[in-house]
C-alpha cells in the first residue's frame, strides 16, 4: 500500500507537447506508471509518442478515465492549468513548474477550498510509490518499494534521503515532495496524517528547511497523534538572514523560520533529527526497528 | 528584489497613498533647488540605501534652510554609511531623497504579506509605529492587529475601519485610513509584492495620514510582468557575482567562508553548505546550478566561484536525477581547464550515469579528489582546504 498514488492510478500529463512533458511521461511511462494521455490545448485529437493528446483537461477525463494529472506548464500559464484540472474534479494534481506568481498561488489556494482535488507542489519533484507509479522528474531507479515515507520541501535532498535509505535495504512506501513555494497545496503535516493512517507505512522521514513554520506544525502533530517513528533533517543550519535560498519560501526573516528554532521544536516532540545531510537514514534508525 | 525609498514613495503616490512630497538628488546645488520648490521647510533629507536603521547610522537628517539641505546633501552624497543592516563595509551613498518635514502627532505601523500558514494576504496593523516590528510582536502581541484578505472579494472596507478603530484612530482620519488601505492593498497586487511595509504611517498635528517610510519586496516570480518594477533594480546594491550569476539563470548567494560549493537543487545546496560547516570548514557560497545545467552553465559557475578571492577549495556536490553525471562530469572538466584550476577540487557525483561521469573525471588527467557520499565529499575538502592552508603559512 502507499498514500496518494498506486498502480492503479491513471495519469495525464499538462503540457505534453513541450519537450519537458513528453520527457517526463516517457520516463513515467517506461517506469510503469498509467500514463494515458495529455493536454495541450489547440493539438486536442492528435497524438504524441502513442499519447493522445486534448485540449481541455475535461475531454481528458472524460476519454481517458483519469484520476490524476502532472503539470509541466510554464510559469505564467501554471496556476490556470491547476485551476483547470481541480474543475475537471480530478483527484490529484501534481505541479512540478518552479517559478510560479505567489498572489496567482493565493488565488488557487482559495479556488480550490471545498474542491476535492488535492494539488502536490508547485516546484516540486513529484511523487512515487516505488514499483508502482511515478509522477514527476525524480530518476526511479533510486527507489525501492518498501515501509519507510518520505516527505520532502527538496527534490535533490529527497533522493539523498532515498538513496540513503535504499543502501541499507529499506524501501519506501510512498514519497512526496511538496515543493520548495511559500503558498503551495499540500503541507508536511497532510502528509504525515496520510501515512499515519497507511498501513503500510511504518516510519517517516520529513525533510524541511529555513522559513516559514510548517515544520513546527508537522512536529506538533506527531507528537500528538503519531504512532509511528519520525526521522528528520532541517537544511539550511547556516544560512544567513535575509537571504533567500533559491527556493522561493526558503528565507530566514525577522529571526523567524531558523533552522536551530525548528530543530530545537522538533527535537521536543520526539522527533530524530540528523545532525547533517549524510546521516538520515541513521537518524531514523535511532528510532525504527524494521 | 528591492527598491529605493524615494522609488517606493514614487509608486505609492501613483496609487493614491498619501506620501510627503519630495525629489531624488544627486548634489547638492539640485538638494537645495528642490528644498525651495517643494516647500519653504522644514525639510528631511534621507540618504537612499538599500538598508534600514539609516537615522542611528547618520542618513536622516532635518534642515531648517535651503543651505542646510545643500550641506547636508553635500556630506551625506559619497559618505559610506553603516548600519546595522548593512554589514561593516557600509554602504556608499550616491543619492539622497529630500522632502518636506511635517509635524508628527502619533506613528502607526502597517504592513501587507503573503502568510504562508493561512495563504492568505494579510493587512497587519500597529499602533507601534517607528519601531522594529519584530519586537512589537515578541514583547506586545497585542498591539498587532491582523486583517486576512479574502483574495477573491479584495480588502474590504469594514476590515479597513476595524484596523483603523483598533489603532485608535477617530472622526476624519478613519475614512482617510480606510481608503489608504485600500490603496495599499491595490499597490501590493498591482505590483506583486511579497511585502510592502509602511513604518512609520504617521497622524500629523494637521490630522493628516502619511506614509513616511516605505519599504517593499517583490516576488521574484512575477518580476516577468512587471518591467517597470525592474528597471528600479539598483545593480550598485547587490553583489556583482550575484548578478553575474543571475543572468547565467544560476542561484546564487555569496557567503563569508573559503569553500566554494557547486550543488544542483536548493535544498541539496543548503545541506551541502551545512556539512561543510558540520565537519569545520565554512561555505563560502550557496549555489545551486539548477536541474538543467549546460556544460556552459557549469563553467560560468566554477568562473563566478572562483572570482570570490576567498575561496581555497571547490566541493561540486550532484544528486543526478534529470541531470545525468556524465554531462556534468565534462561540464567540471571543461571549467577546471578554462580557469586553470589552482586549488582543491573534490567532486561527489550520484544518480543517473554515475558510472560514466566518475570515469570521465578518473581519466581526465586533473587533480579532482572523487567522494563517496556527503559525508566523505565534505570531510575530505575540509582537510584539502586545511592541508593547503598549513602548506601557504
Amino acid at each position: 500500500m502507499s498514500i496518494l498514488v498506486n498502480k492503479n492510478t491513471r495519469v495525464i500529463t499538462q503540457g505534453i507537447t513541450g519537450s519537458t512533458g513528453l520527457f517526463h511521461a516517457q520516463g513515467a511511462r517506461e517506469y510503469g506508471t498509467q500514463m494515458v494521455g495529455g493536454v495541450t490545448p489547440g493539438k486536442g485529437g492528435t497524438s504524441i509518442d502513442g499519447f493522445p493528446v486534448f485540449n481541455t483537461v475535461g475531454d481528458a477525463v472524460a476519454a481517458t478515465g483519469a484520476t490524476a494529472s502532472v503539470i509541466y506548464v510554464p510559469p505564467p500559464f501554471a496556476a490556470d492549468s491547476i485551476m483547470e484540472a481541480v474543475e475537471a474534479g480530478i483527484e490529484l494534481v501534481c505541479c512540478i513548474t518552479e517559478g510560479i506568481p505567489v498572489l496567482d498561488m493565493v488565488k488557487v489556494k482559495q479556488y480550490m477550498q471545498g474542491k476535492r482535488t488535492r494539488l502536490i507542489g508547485p516546484n516540486c519533484p513529484g511523487i512515487i510509490t516505488p514499483g508502482q507509479c511515478k509522477i514527476g522528474i525524480m530518476p526511479g531507479y533510486i527507489h525501492k518499494a518498501g515501509k519507510v515515507g518520505v516527505v520532502s520541501r527538496s527534490g535533490t535532498l529527497t533522493y539523498e534521503a532515498v538513496w540513503q535509505l535504499t543502501g541499507i535495504g529499506l524501501g519506501q512506501s510512498t514519497c512526496v515532495g511538496i515543493g520548495g513555494d511559500p503558498v503551495n497545496g499540500t503541507s508536511h503535516l497532510d502528509c504525515l496524517r496520510m501515512f499515519e493512517e497507511d498501513p503500510d507505512t511504518e516510519a517517516v522521514i520529513m525533510i524541511g528547511e529555513i522559513g516559514g513554520n510548517a515544520e513546527e506544525e508537522a512536529a506538533r502533530f506527531v507528537k500528538e497523534h503519531m504512532k509511528k517513528p519520525v526521522a528528520a533533517y532541517i537544511a539550511g543550519r547556516t544560512a544567513p538572514p535575509g537571504k533567500r535560498m533559491g527556493h522561493a519560501g526558503a528565507i530566514v526573516s525577522g529571526g523567524k523560520g531558523t533552522a536551530a528554532e525548528k530543530v530545537a521544536v522538533l527535537e521536543e516532540c520526539g522527533i530524530s533529527v540528523a545532525a547533517s545531510p549524510a546521516e538520515m537514514a541513521q537518524a531514523l534508525m535511532k528510532v525504527y526497528r524494521p | 528584489m528591492n527598491i529605493h525609498e524615494y522609488q517606493a514613495k514614487g509608486i505609492l503616490r501613483r496609487f493614491g497613498v498619501p506620501v510627503p512630497d519630495g525629489h531624488v538628488c544627486y548634489n547638492g546645488a539640485s538638494a537645495r533647488e528642490w528644498a525651495k520648490r517643494l516647500s519653504d521647510g522644514p525639510w528631511v533629507v534621507k540618504a537612499q540605501i538599500h538598508a534600514g536603521g539609516r537615522g542611528k547610522g547618520g542618513g536622516v537628517k532635518l534642515a531648517r534652510t535651503p543651505d542646510e539641505v545643500r550641506l547636508i546633501a553635500r556630506d551625506m552624497l559619497g559618505m559610506t554609511l553603516r548600519t546595522h543592516q548593512t554589514g561593516p563595509e557600509g554602504k556608499l551613498v550616491t543619492r539622497v531623497l529630500v522632502e518636506n518635514g511635517c509635524n508628527i502627532a502619533r506613528e502607526l505601523y502597517v504592513s501587507l504579506l503573503v502568510d504562508r500558514t493561512t495563504s492568505r494576504v494579510t493587512v497587519m496593523a500597529s499602533t507601534e509605529g517607528g519601531m522594529d516590528i519584530e519586537e512589537v510582536a515578541a514583547s506586545t502581541p497585542e498591539k498587532i492587529f491582523k486583517e486576512p484578505v479574502d483574495h477573491l472579494v479584495g480588502l474590504t472596507q469594514f476590515q479597513c475601519r476595524k484596523l483603523a478603530f483598533s489603532l485608535g484612530l477617530e472622526g476624519k482620519l478613519v475614512g482617510k485610513a480606510v481608503k489608504a488601505f485600500e490603496a495599499l492593498y491595490t499597490t501590493f497586487l498591482s505590483c506583486d509584492c511579497s511585502l510592502l511595509e509602511i513604518n512609520p504611517l504617521v497622524v500629523t498635528a494637521e490630522g493628516e495620514l502619511l506614509a513616511l517610510d516605505a519599504k517593499f519586496g517583490f516576488d521574484d516570480n512575477a518580476v516577468f510582468r512587471h518591467h517597470k518594477i525592474a528597471d528600479l533594480r539598483d545593480y550598485d546594491e547587490e553583489d556583482p557575482n550575484e548578478i553575474e550569476a543571475s543572468q547565467h539563470d544560476l542561484s546564487y548567494i555569496s557567503l563569508t567562508g573559503n569553500i566554494g560549493c557547486l550543488v544542483n537543487g536548493a535544498g541539496l545546496a543548503m545541506a551541502t553548505m551545512d556539512i561543510i560547516k558540520y565537519y569545520g570548514g565554512d561555505p563560502a557560497n550557496f549555489l545551486d546550478v539548477g536541474g538543467g545545467a549546460t556544460i556552459e552553465r557549469v563553467t560560468e559557475a566554477f568562473k563566478i566561484i572562483l572570482s570570490d578571492q576567498n575561496v581555497q577549495g571547490i566541493l561540486v556536490n550532484i544528486f543526478g536525477g534529470i541531470m545525468k553525471c556524465d554531462v556534468i562530469a565534462t561540464g567540471v572538466i571543461e571549467a577546471a581547464r578554462q580557469v586553470s584550476l589552482k586549488v582543491p577540487l573534490v567532486v561527489r557525483l550520484e544518480g543517473t550515469n554515475v558510472e560514466q561521469g566518475k570515469r570521465l573525471l578518473a581519466e581526465s588527467g586533473l587533480d579532482i579528489v572523487a567522494a563517496d557520499g556527503m559525508a566523505d565529499a565534505a570531510q575530505k575538502i575540509v582537510q584539502a582546504v586545511a592541508a593547503a592552508g598549513e602548506g601557504r603559512a
